[in-house]
């Protein structure tokens, strides 16, 4: 960690340059699902909620969930990260693996309270990274799985194992009215999250993605982009997750999102490429060769064009247009495009320009191999 | 495009998808107001909080309501100070806010009053163990677990109302759960005792297969 840049070192407890879980590209129906996650807010009974927690409070809450976290054995291998204690481009590369939140990166939980050295931290099940907990967040944990594909059943299974030996050493704040008790409203009652990013070129196309976008609204459903609430949708990549989490059990919600809700977008999106692909073949398979040629050609790239044309030949994949081409490797493309990963892989600090001209030469020479036509 | 109604240009577009079958509505503003169709999507928390808190400010003017706390006991905070956070302080602040916070946990929540689902493994089985006044510490009374299945019954009533016969059926399954997480059977209770009462505490989820 004494690199001048702050970039992670040879000892890195995570592999920065390897996919994570979420961009395998496999499980059901992966062809428009890229990854589930499900996510648990918990809070331990006795303390005040981090936000208006002193320091001492919030280094103690720290120290029993360590603890508490190291000793219940939930996968082979956990790295412990004290985010407090690292610099700016580590908690880049989290945030861009999704394992942190970007406010847990910052630190801070409003506008008035907190900073990049309050006490927390996450701890990250290696080398697949499919489990992450922050401690610290806006809730004491948040215990996070991910898994590519549809998964979310088998998630709520495992997470539900999780918490049970976290909780089986610590008592959490509950209570019988209102369930598990979050520092937010919002997240009180199961505490869970279920949430899917899904590809939806062909509903961006047509034009039909502002109808699902009202349709889940009107169902307490969120609608939001790659990198979560207020970010907007690149590389036509879609999170939809549900909003309630009072006054239903998990396997309820669960069975919302699964029952009605996915199925129906799934089928929206695979009957757009089908049509698409039927009248208009030429104009996706025009868009897929132009994506091709820009990525293997172009001198510089901004992030979001760098997503945008990813999407497209990963649309071509599953179309079945590039039988050269596989999926995992264009997944994991639109990680290393990143600015944190890009600086990672040069090894120092960019400026945005130079972030443009080193990422069109990376995804060059990625694709160099294997889009040579 | 026009309104259904033929009079109006058409502004609000509604897809929904029942059974996996998508129909599709466009309607003008008024059409849709009739029908009770969201004109725009889920407020957010600030916005439904904002409304919320003035209301209740309105409502002082008239008359003194059930008393609420004007600070948590335990962490101090007062609710003028979670409206600019959004954020509870403490544990106790749901016990000290709970009168001011029960609308709004029923609207953020559309409906939900009362926790359903997972309790804590271990402090559930520590609590048998230790009888029923631990129990009812971890559970709730018998008031609150009627409150519970009473809020179930309503969502249940209203899904058969609606002719969705499988969400009914799910939620009368999450009756049978919630009641068989209750110490004794209460002796109000006649909803009919679960056919696989669960042998080592009820995790609301082992009674429940993934489905794929
Ligand atoms: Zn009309
Ligand atoms: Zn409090």
């Amino acid at each position: 960690m004494n690199d001048p840049a702050g970039l992670p070192g040879p000892n890195s407890p995570i592999d920065y340059h390897a996919p994570t879980a979420w961009l395998l590209g496999t499980g059901e129906d992966a062809d428009v699902v890229m990854s589930s996650r499900a996510r648990l807010a918990r809070n331990i009974a006795g303390f005040p909620f981090v936000n208006s927690a002193s320091r001492d409070d919030r280094r103690h809450a720290l120290a029993v969930s360590r603890q508490r976290i190291m000793d219940a054995r939930l996968t082979k291998k956990l790295a412990w990260i004290e985010l407090h204690e690292t610099n700016h481009a580590v908690r880049t590369l989290l945030v861009e693996r999704h394992l942190i939140s970007r406010q847990h990166a910052k630190g801070k939980l409003n506008r008035t309270t907190g900073g990049v050295d309050e006490p927390r931290a996450v701890a990250v099940g290696t080398p697949d990274e499919a489990l992450s907990i922050m401690v610290n967040e806006e809730d004491h944990l948040r215990i996070q799985l991910i898994g590519s594909g549809l998964c979310l059943n088998d998630l709520l299974r495992r997470i539900d194992d999780v918490d049970d030996r976290i909780e089986a050493g610590i008592d959490y704040a509950f209570s019988p009215r209102f369930g598990y008790l979050t520092a937010c409203p919002t997240n009180v009652g199961t505490g869970i999250r279920f949430g899917v990013m899904l590809h939806l070129p062909a509903l961006k196309l047509t034009g039909d993605i502002e109808k699902v976008k009202r349709a889940a609204g009107g169902m307490s459903l969120a609608v939001r982009g790659f990198y979560g609430e207020g970010s907007d949708a690149s590389a036509d990549l879609y999170q939809i997750s549900n909003q309630t989490t009072l006054g239903k059990s998990e396997a309820a919600i669960l069975r919302e999102l699964t029952g009605e809700v996915l199925p129906a977008v799934i089928g929206y999106e695979r009957s757009a490429r089908q049509k698409l692909l039927e009248h208009r073949s030429e104009v996706i398979e025009d868009k897929v060769h132009r994506a091709i040629g820009v990525l293997t050609h172009a001198r510089l790239l901004s992030t979001e064009e760098a997503m945008d044309h990813l999407s497209m030949i990963r649309l071509g994949i599953v179309a079945g247009l590039m039988p050269e081409l596989e999926q995992q490797p264009i997944n994991h493309l639109l990680l290393m495009v990143q600015p944190g990963h890009l600086q990672m892989l040069c090894g120092r600090v960019l400026s945005q320009g130079e972030r443009r001209i080193e990422r069109a030469k990376l995804v060059r020479e990625r694709l160099a191999g294997v889009a040579g036509s | 495009m026009l309104c259904e109604c033929g009079l109006r240009e058409a502004t609000i577009h509604e897809v929904t998808i029942t059974n996996g079958v998508r129909v599709e509505r466009h309607l003008c503003e008024q059409c849709a107001q009739k029908l009770g169709l969201p004109l725009h999507q889920q407020a957010p928390v600030s916005e439904i909080l904002a409304k919320f808190v003035s209301k209740q400010g309105a409502q002082s003017v008239v008359g003194p309501r059930k008393p609420t706390a004007a600070q948590c006991p335990q962490c101090g905070l007062t609710f003028a100070a979670f409206k600019g956070t959004e954020l509870l302080g403490c544990p106790t602040c749901y016990e000290a806010f709970e009168v001011p916070l029960s609308p709004l946990l029923e609207r953020t929540h559309e409906g939900g009053t009362h926790h359903v689902g997972k309790v804590p493994k271990r402090a559930l089985e520590a609590s048998r163990l230790r009888g029923p006044e631990a129990m009812e510490k971890l559970l709730g009374g018998l008031a609150e677990r009627q409150a519970r299945i009473g809020s179930l019954r309503k969502q249940m009533e209203d899904a058969v109302k609606g002719e969705q016969y499988e969400r009914a059926a799910q939620i009368r399954d999450e009756i049978r759960r919630v009641s068989s997480i209750a110490p004794s059977e209460p002796r109000a209770e006649r909803e009919p005792p679960p056919e696989n009462p669960e042998p080592g505490g009820p995790n609301p989820h082992s009674q429940e297969p993934p489905r794929s």
